[in-house]
């Protein structure tokens, strides 16, 4: 048995010394950090024959803040404002994970209206993440105006969950023990009144990117995922229902409300890009089902179950909690030592584990096919550096 | 199967794995390093257990008691349980056996575990740094790393 450490620099010199190809040449290009369809500083470096794409190799690092090293230093009401950073479009999920990880290690129980409010918040989270994945994918394939449609009607929600969260991106509304404020007054009208505006909106989504015959044949047969290699992969969310398996922690472990919300989880049939398209087109129908459903019967009661100082005390032990973000499965680890600060706070990142399965969906296929099929992975790059 | 059957059931396995005590909210066991591979092969491909995805893998540094705990969470789709399996490997020599050949998302998983603790890896295909520059000097996530730009210092 032997351990070898190399670099990235071995890596692709090694390789490129081993062509022995009499009639093509291999060689190497940068994708990124800073390429727009990158979606944040992610590089790849890809090894190219021609136009195709033989191996692709994601280099990461370029937004780490060490998040994890940070928060052993931090008491648990610190660590929550962290995840905010994370994935930056499922702040509160993130938050949820976090409060949800500390509320059953340390035995806190959260009445159901703290459940029903942030059941709601977490999928009207989700439909703004998956608008702004629809327009960026309109964009990444050549598109402009989806872009615009998408930021247009996600400034919409957004207005709405400001006038309860007070912020728009980092939103940290949810803590160990409930939430940071009570809903506003007009919150329950005006998701209505956005549902009402956003259902006709998601049929013009189909009519201009769904239907669409170039978007089709860019997506349809492109980046094909077998159920076996995602699950290999360790794929979890869109990515993996995509190829067919159907798996969701909102159905399979159900937490929050969602067992009293009846809705379907879409699941594609082969598993290419298209597929894991039509999941997220999918899901928002879906988000909005449920949104619906809990709205109309919110509980009453107090939004916070009791003032928590920030000395939270975790008995001894290793804790594992996770939830269904709008990207997959986020796990919050945390080993503690019977002090306020945990000894150990570890991410499972879905981005994270979703990355490797671009390797292999796009091994042998065009550069054009690899922008597609990125495109259809919904990924974002703080969330994997952590 | 229920926590206390699975872990009961995963310790018949072998004789090299044992229950792990500590207060774990789901089963748990721990597995000598020489033995992992194959436990979790056996793992996988077992009908009653189809821990088909290796959801998570940890390090933990006990500076204290001068060990890295390794954790692998892994996951089954058909019966929907949970186990998480620990290796413990000496400090001032983490060594053990890659899981690359058996989930290929390990080797990803490692390579961040080798970035941030120094773990190596036996037989991995690419153990490389993940996050941090390929010169980088000492494992971040180590108890008693140190360097020159931290601000809170470790106690």
């Amino acid at each position: 048995m032997t351990v070898e450490v190399s670099s990235l620099k071995e890596l692709v010199e090694q390789a490129s010394g081993d062509d022995r190809s009499p009639d093509t040449q291999e060689y190497f290009v940068n994708m990124g950090p800073q390429h727009p369809s990158t979606h944040g500083v992610l590089r790849l470096v890809l090894k190219l024959d021609g136009e195709r794409v033989l191996r692709c190799i994601p280099v990461l690092g370029y937004i780490h803040r060490s998040i994890e090293k940070i928060s052993e230093h931090m008491n648990y009401m610190n660590c929550v404002h962290l995840t905010d950073r994370m994935d930056y479009l499922s702040s509160i999920m993130n938050n949820w994970a976090v409060s949800k990880a500390v509320e059953e290690a340390a035995g806190i129980e959260v009445n159901s209206r703290i459940q029903t409010i942030r059941t709601i918040f977490a999928e009207l989270e989700r439909i703004q993440s998956h608008q702004l994945w629809w327009g960026v994918l309109g964009m990444d394939l050549g598109a402009f105006t989806p872009f615009l449609y998408g930021i247009r009607d996600r400034e919409v929600l957004n207005d709405v969950m400001e006038e309860t969260v007070g912020a728009r991106l980092t939103m940290n509304y949810v803590l160990p023990g409930g939430l940071m404020a009570d809903i506003h007054p007009n919150f329950v009208h005006r998701v209505k009144e956005f549902i009402k505006y956003f259902r006709p909106k998601l049929d013009e989504y189909d009519d201009l990117l769904t239907n669409n015959v170039i978007i089709q044949e860019r997506l349809r047969n492109v980046g094909i995922l077998s159920p076996q290699t995602a699950v290999q992969y360790g794929a979890t969310g869109p990515v993996l229902r995509g190829s067919g398996v159907a798996f969701d922690l909102r159905k399979d472990h159900p937490y929050g409300v969602y067992d009293q919300a009846d809705f379907e989880v879409p699941v594609g049939t082969i598993g290419d890009s298209w597929d894991r398209y039509w999941v997220r087109v999918e899901e928002m129908r879906q988000s909005m089902n449920i949104v619906e459903q809990l709205l109309d019967n919110i509980p009453p009661g107090d939004f916070l179950v009791k003032k928590l100082n920030s000395k939270i005390k975790i008995p001894e032990g290793r804790y594992y909690s996770q939830l269904e973000t709008a990207r997959g499965i986020l796990g919050v680890f945390i080993v503690s030592d019977k002090k306020d600060e945990p000894y150990r706070m570890h991410y499972r990142s879905p981005n994270f584990n979703n990355l490797w399965c671009l390797e292999p969906m796009i091994k042998g296929d065009y550069i054009a096919s690899l922008i597609g099929a990125m495109s259809s992975l919904d990924l974002v790059i703080p969330d994997i550096d952590r | 199967m229920e926590r206390e059957a699975l872990q009961a059931a995963v310790c018949e396995l072998d004789s090299t794995v044992s229950p792990l005590d500590a207060n774990a909210d789901r089963a748990a066991v721990i597995v000598e390093a020489s033995a992992l591979p194959a436990i979790v092969r056996r793992l996988r491909d077992q009908p009653q257990f189809a821990f088909a995805q290796l959801l998570d893998h940890v390090a933990v540094d006990w500076i204290d008691r001068g060990q890295f705990e390794l954790i692998y969470q892994l996951y089954s789709f058909k019966h929907k349980h949970f186990l998480s399996v620990s290796v413990f490997v000496p400090r001032e020599d983490p060594r053990v056996p890659t899981l690359c050949r058996v989930h290929p998302v390990a080797e990803w998983q490692e390579r961040e575990v080798y970035d941030l603790f120094g773990v190596l890896y036996d037989d991995h295909p690419d153990l490389r740094r993940l996050f941090l520059e390929d010169d980088w000097v000492g494992f971040p996530l180590r108890k008693d790393y140190q360097d020159d730009f931290m601000l809170d210092r470790p106690r």
